[in-house]
C-alpha cells in the first residue's frame, strides 16, 4: 500500500469511529468554533453536518463559506500525544437542497439516529463540507496532507 | 449465568438464579406455583429480549429524550410528554426479524391456546421494601401472536411511562442499564375477583379482602367499587363487611375488557360468601408464608377454582405524599371520564356562570360595611368551593386528552406523536371566540376612522367586556380591563393585516397563506410581520381525513368504532375545557377581588384572610431529593472568577409546542402594564399564559413559556393560532429581557437570544 492508501484507510477508520467534529468558522466578528455531529460520504469527499439557521455558525458560514473541521480520537489522557489521531478537513461549505439534501439526510440520520427529529426539522440546514484537503496528524507531530481534488 | 440468557423462559425454569432477567412479578408467580398454589400458566419474555430490541439507535433516542432537560425541572405535563414520545419510539421501531422469529417460536404455542394477559415484570419493581405497583402497563385479553408481540412492545415502553419517570430516582431508571421483562400468561376469566391483604395495611391484627364480580381490573383501576371485609388476621373471623353498590363489572370483550352492567340477579349477592371468603384469606396467608412477609395478593375465582394472579409485599402508603401520588391519582378510565364530563358540563360550568352572574348583580358600593363583609365571606366561600371542584374534577378531566392521544398513536403510529392534537384543535374555545370578537372591534375602529364613531365604539367595547370580560362592571378592575382592551384594539386596528389574522384561526382553512411561507423550510426567518408568519390551522379536509383514518384503525366492530368516536368526543371536551374552565373560575375570582377592592376602598382591613386561593397541583418533583447533587461550587475556586465577566443566555431549550419559526423582539410579561405595551409582531415571553393574557396572542409572532407541556394553556392557544411556541424553558422570564431580539424555533423547541 502506498502512502495515499494508508492515509485513506486511517481516515476512513477515524471518520467512521468518531461522531463529533469541531467546526471552525470566521467572519466579521472574528473566529468561532463549534462542536457538530458529522457524517462522511464513502469516498470521504464530503462531510455533512446540520445546524439550525438561527445559530451563529450558520450566519458565519453563510457569510464566509470556507471552513475547517477538526476530527480526532483523543480520550483526554497522556497517551493521546502518541496514540491519538487528528485530522483537519478544509474546504467550502454549502447548504444542501432538494434531492441532495434528502440523500445526505438519510446518511446523516443513519449515522446519528437520535438526531432524526433535529435533522428533518424545517428549521435545520444540512450542510456539506466538500473537502479539498485533509491534514492528518499522528504520533504527535507526523503530518500528512491528502489533497482530494 | 454464563450461558446467554434465553429470550423466553417457561415458568418451570424461572427461579432465583434468573431473577435479574425475569423481574419480581415473574419470580413471585413461579414461587407461588412451586408452593402448590394455582397460578395460571405463563412464560416470561426475559430482559435479554428487551435488550435485543432496545440496544442501538432506540437506546440513544431514549437517552436523548431524557437527558435533554433535568427531570427535576420537569412539570408533570412534561413528564407525560416525554413518556408519550418514548412510547411512540417503541411503537415506531419494528421488531428485528431475528428477534421476532425467536419470540414467535417461543410464544406461538401459548398464543394458540387462547387469550392471554401481557404483564410488566420489571427487575426491582416489587423488591422487598419498595413496591411500585401500577407504574408499568399490563394488558388483559390479548388474542393472537401478532397482538401479543405488539403488547410486549407496549409493556417494554412502559418501563418509561410517566408514572415510572416520576419515580425515576427511586427505581434507579437508567436508559443504559434498565431493562424490562414481560409475563405472558393465560387469562383466567374469573366470575369473581379481588385483592387480599394478609395483613391490614393499618392494623397488624387484622386482614383485608376486597372482591368484585367479574375481572379484577375494575377494582384495581378504581372503576368498580368492591365489597370489603375486615377479618381477624389469625382466626379469620369477619369483623366488618362493607357492601358495595354492585352495579357494574369488568368483562373480557373484543380485544380488551369492558365495563358492563352487572346482571340484575348478581347485584343482590356479595361476590364472596362464607367458605370462599375464608379460602381467599387463607390464600393470602399462604402467600405470606411463602415470602416470609405480609402479602397483597390478586386472585380470581373461576367456578370453584381459586387462582393467584399476583403477590407482592405490602407497603404502607403515606411516605410518598409529595405530589406524585396525587398526580398518579389523575389517571382516569374511559368510563369514569364519561361520568366526569357530565358532571362538569351539565352541573359545574352552568353553576359557576350562574354564581358569577348573581355576584355581579350585587351593587357592592351600596352595601353597608356589615353587608359588604357578609358578601365577601360568601364570595370567598364560593371561590374556595370552586377551587376544590376544579382540583377534584376539572384537572383530572384533562386526562381525556391523554387517553385519546395514546389511543390515536396506538392505532395510527404517526411520526409526530402530537398529530392527534389536530383533531382536537379548531373546536371553538372561549379565548378564540373572544379574540374573534376583538378582531371585529378592531375592524369597527378602522372603519370609523380617527374622529367618528367614538361613542358607538365605546358601546361595542362595553358589550364586549360584558360578554368576555373577567372583571365585574363598575369595579376598578373593569376600568383597567377596558383600558387594556382599548389599547389592544388600537393596535389591532393599526396593524395592516392583523385584523384578518386575528380571525384567521377561527375561519381556519380560508386564511391566506402567503406565497413566501409556502416556499420551503426556513422561510419564516425572512418574513417580516407576525401576520404573514402565522400559519392557518390545519385545513378541514385533512382533519376529516385524520378522523376517518383514526376511526377506521380503531377496529372492525361497531362497538370498537363507537368507543373510539366516544373517546375522541371526550378528548375534544377535555381540550375545550382546558381553556374554558380557567375563564369560568377567573370570573368567580374577579367577583371575590371586586369585593376585596371595595373593602380596601373603604379602608377596611381583611388581613389576607379572604385572598383567593390558587389552584395548584403540587409539582411532582418539586422537592429536591436528598440525594440530588448540589450545584457545584465555582470550579476555579473562590476569587478566581474573572472580574467583569458577564454571562448571557444565547440559546435556550424547551419543548416544541407549536411548529413554525417566529422572529421578533421579546416582550416579557410580568405585569398588566407589559400587556398594554405589547406591540404587534413581538414575541410573548411569560411564566405561563393566563386567560387574561390570551388577547395579545393574535398580535404576537411567537410564544415562549416557562411552564412546560404540550397540552397546557399556552401550547393550546398557540396551536389554535398556528403560532410558533416553545414551552418549558427554565428561567425564561429571567434570562430573556424585553427588547431582546428572539428567534423561536417551534419545530425543535429552541429559543435563540440576540
Amino acid at each position: 500500500m502506498d502512502e495515499r492508501d494508508v492515509t485513506l484507510d486511517l481516515l476512513r477508520e477515524l471518520l467512521s469511529r468518531q461522531r463529533l467534529g469541531v467546526l471552525a468558522t470566521h467572519g466579521e466578528s472574528g473566529p468561532y468554533a463549534s462542536l457538530v455531529a458529522f457524517a462522511a460520504t464513502d469516498d470521504l469527499g464530503r462531510l455533512t453536518f446540520a445546524t439550525t439557521r438561527a445559530t451563529r455558525k450558520f450566519q458565519l458560514l453563510t457569510a464566509e463559506p470556507r471552513v475547517a473541521m477538526l476530527i480526532d480520537s483523543r480520550s483526554d489522557a497522556d497517551l493521546d500525544f502518541h496514540r491519538a489521531t487528528a485530522v483537519t478537513a478544509v474546504g467550502p461549505v454549502a447548504e444542501l437542497e432538494g434531492e441532495a439534501r434528502d440523500e445526505a439526510c438519510v446518511r446523516f440520520v443513519a449515522r446519528h439516529p437520535h438526531l432524526t427529529d433535529f435533522a428533518t426539522a424545517p428549521t435545520t440546514a444540512l450542510l456539506a463540507l466538500d473537502v479539498e484537503t485533509y491534514y492528518l496528524v499522528r504520533r504527535f507531530q507526523t503530518v500528512t496532507e491528502l489533497h482530494m481534488r | 449465568m454464563n450461558a446467554p440468557v434465553p429470550l423466553v423462559l417457561p415458568a418451570a425454569e424461572v427461579d432465583a438464579r434468573v431473577a435479574p432477567y425475569v423481574g419480581g412479578k415473574a419470580l413471585a408467580l413461579a414461587k407461588l406455583s412451586r408452593a402448590g398454589l394455582a397460578v395460571p400458566p405463563f412464560s416470561v419474555v426475559t430482559t435479554a429480549a428487551y435488550e435485543a430490541f432496545v440496544d442501538g439507535p432506540l437506546q440513544a433516542r431514549i437517552l436523548f429524550e431524557l437527558e435533554r432537560k433535568d427531570v427535576a425541572d420537569m412539570r408533570w405535563e412534561e413528564i407525560w410528554d416525554a413518556a408519550l414520545r418514548i412510547r411512540n419510539l417503541f411503537l415506531a421501531t419494528p421488531l428485528p426479524a431475528t428477534l421476532r422469529d425467536a419470540l414467535a417460536a417461543a410464544l406461538g404455542p401459548r398464543a394458540d391456546e387462547g387469550p392471554v394477559v401481557v404483564r410488566s415484570s420489571a427487575p426491582g419493581e416489587d423488591s422487598a421494601g419498595a413496591s411500585f405497583a401500577g407504574l408499568h402497563e399490563s394488558y388483559v385479553n390479548v388474542r393472537g401472536l401478532d397482538a401479543i408481540l405488539e403488547h410486549v412492545r407496549l409493556v417494554w415502553a412502559s418501563l418509561w411511562s410517566d408514572a415510572a419517570l416520576l419515580y425515576r430516582r427511586e427505581l434507579g431508571l437508567d436508559p443504559l442499564r434498565s431493562r424490562m421483562a414481560v409475563v405472558v400468561q393465560e387469562i383466567i376469566a374469573g366470575e369473581r375477583s379481588g385483592v387480599a391483604f394478609s395483613r391490614h395495611p393499618e392494623r397488624d391484627d387484622q386482614a383485608l379482602v376486597e372482591a368484585v364480580h367479574g375481572l379484577n381490573q375494575g377494582l384495581v383501576d378504581g372503576t368498580v367499587e368492591p365489597d370489603r371485609w375486615v377479618l381477624e388476621r389469625d382466626s379469620g373471623v369477619v369483623l366488618e363487611h362493607h357492601a358495595a353498590a354492585r352495579e357494574e363489572m369488568v368483562a373480557p370483550a373484543g380485544a380488551g375488557v369492558r365495563l358492563v352492567p352487572l346482571p340484575r340477579r348478581r347485584r343482590s349477592r356479595p361476590p364472596l360468601t362464607g367458605d370462599d371468603l375464608h379460602r381467599v384469606h387463607g390464600l393470602a396467608r399462604e402467600a405470606e408464608g411463602s415470602f416470609a412477609g405480609p402479602q397483597d395478593v390478586e386472585w380470581t375465582l373461576r367456578g370453584e377454582e381459586l387462582f393467584t394472579l399476583q403477590s407482592r409485599p405490602i407497603t404502607t402508603g403515606g411516605a410518598e405524599d409529595d405530589g406524585r401520588a396525587a398526580y398518579l391519582g389523575l389517571r382516569r378510565s374511559y368510563d369514569s371520564l364519561v361520568v366526569l364530563r357530565r358532571r362538569i358540563e351539565e352541573e359545574a360550568l352552568p353553576a359557576m356562570a350562574a354564581e358569577a352572574a348573581a355576584f355581579a348583580a350585587v351593587p357592592l358600593a351600596e352595601l353597608d360595611d356589615g353587608g359588604l363583609l357578609a358578601e365577601l365571606e360568601r364570595r370567598k366561600q364560593a371561590h374556595d368551593g370552586w377551587v376544590d371542584v376544579y382540583t377534584r374534577d376539572f384537572i383530572p378531566f384533562a386526562h381525556a386528552v391523554r387517553l385519546f392521544g395514546q389511543a390515536y398513536n396506538d392505532a395510527l403510529r404517526p411520526d409526530d406523536p402530537y398529530e392527534f392534537v389536530a383533531l382536537l384543535s379548531g373546536t371553538p374555545m372561549l379565548s378564540t371566540r373572544r379574540n374573534a370578537a376583538l378582531a371585529g372591534l378592531a375592524h369597527l375602529r378602522r372603519e370609523a376612522g380617527d374622529d367618528a364613531g367614538d361613542e358607538a365604539f365605546a358601546l361595542e367595547l362595553e358589550a364586549f367586556l360584558d360578554e368576555f370580560g373577567l372583571e365585574p362592571p363598575g369595579s376598578p378592575g373593569r376600568e383597567r380591563e377596558r383600558a387594556t382592551m382599548a389599547a389592544v384594539v388600537e393596535r389591532l386596528a393599526s396593524a395592516p393585516a392583523a385584523g384578518s389574522a386575528a380571525s384567521a384561526a377561527v375561519t381556519g382553512p380560508t386564511a391566506d397563506r402567503p406565497a413566501t411561507s409556502a416556499a420551503g423550510p426556513g422561510d419564516g426567518v425572512e418574513d417580516a410581520t407576525a401576520a404573514s408568519r402565522r400559519r392557518p390551522a390545519m385545513p378541514a379536509p385533512d382533519r376529516d381525513d385524520l378522523e376517518r383514518r383514526y376511526l377506521q384503525a380503531a377496529g372492525g366492530g361497531d362497538d370498537e368504532r363507537e368507543r373510539a368516536a366516544g373517546l375522541l368526543d371526550l378528548a375534544r371536551a377535555g381540550w375545550r375545557l382546558r381553556d374554558d374552565d380557567n375563564a369560568y373560575l377567573d370570573r368567580i375570582e374577579a367577583q371575590l377581588t371586586a369585593a376585596l377592592e371595595e373593602m380596601g376602598r373603604r379602608g377596611l382591613e381583611t388581613g389576607g384572610r379572604f385572598a383567593p386561593r390558587a389552584v395548584a397541583l403540587p409539582s411532582p418533583l418539586g422537592r429536591p431529593h436528598p440525594a440530588a447533587p448540589q450545584p457545584a461550587a465555582d470550579a476555579a475556586g473562590p476569587g478566581a472568577s474573572p472580574s467583569g465577566a458577564v454571562a448571557k443566555a444565547r440559546q435556550l431549550v424547551g419543548q416544541p409546542a407549536g411548529p413554525g419559526v417566529g422572529v421578533g423582539i421579546a416582550r416579557v410579561i410580568s405585569s398588566p402594564d407589559d400587556l398594554r405595551a405589547f406591540e404587534e409582531g413581538e414575541i410573548l415571553v411569560c411564566d405561563a399564559i393566563e386567560p387574561g393574557m390570551t388577547f395579545v396572542v393574535p398580535l404576537s409572532a411567537g410564544i415562549v413559556e416557562r411552564r412546560g407541556g404540550m397540552l397546557i394553556h399556552g401550547a393550546i392557544i398557540a396551536r389554535e393560532y398556528g403560532l410558533p411556541c416553545v414551552t418549558g424553558v427554565p428561567g425564561a422570564t429571567e434570562l430573556i429581557h424585553t427588547g431582546d431580539p428572539l428567534t423561536v424555533d417551534g419545530y425543535l423547541g429552541i429559543v435563540v437570544v440576540g
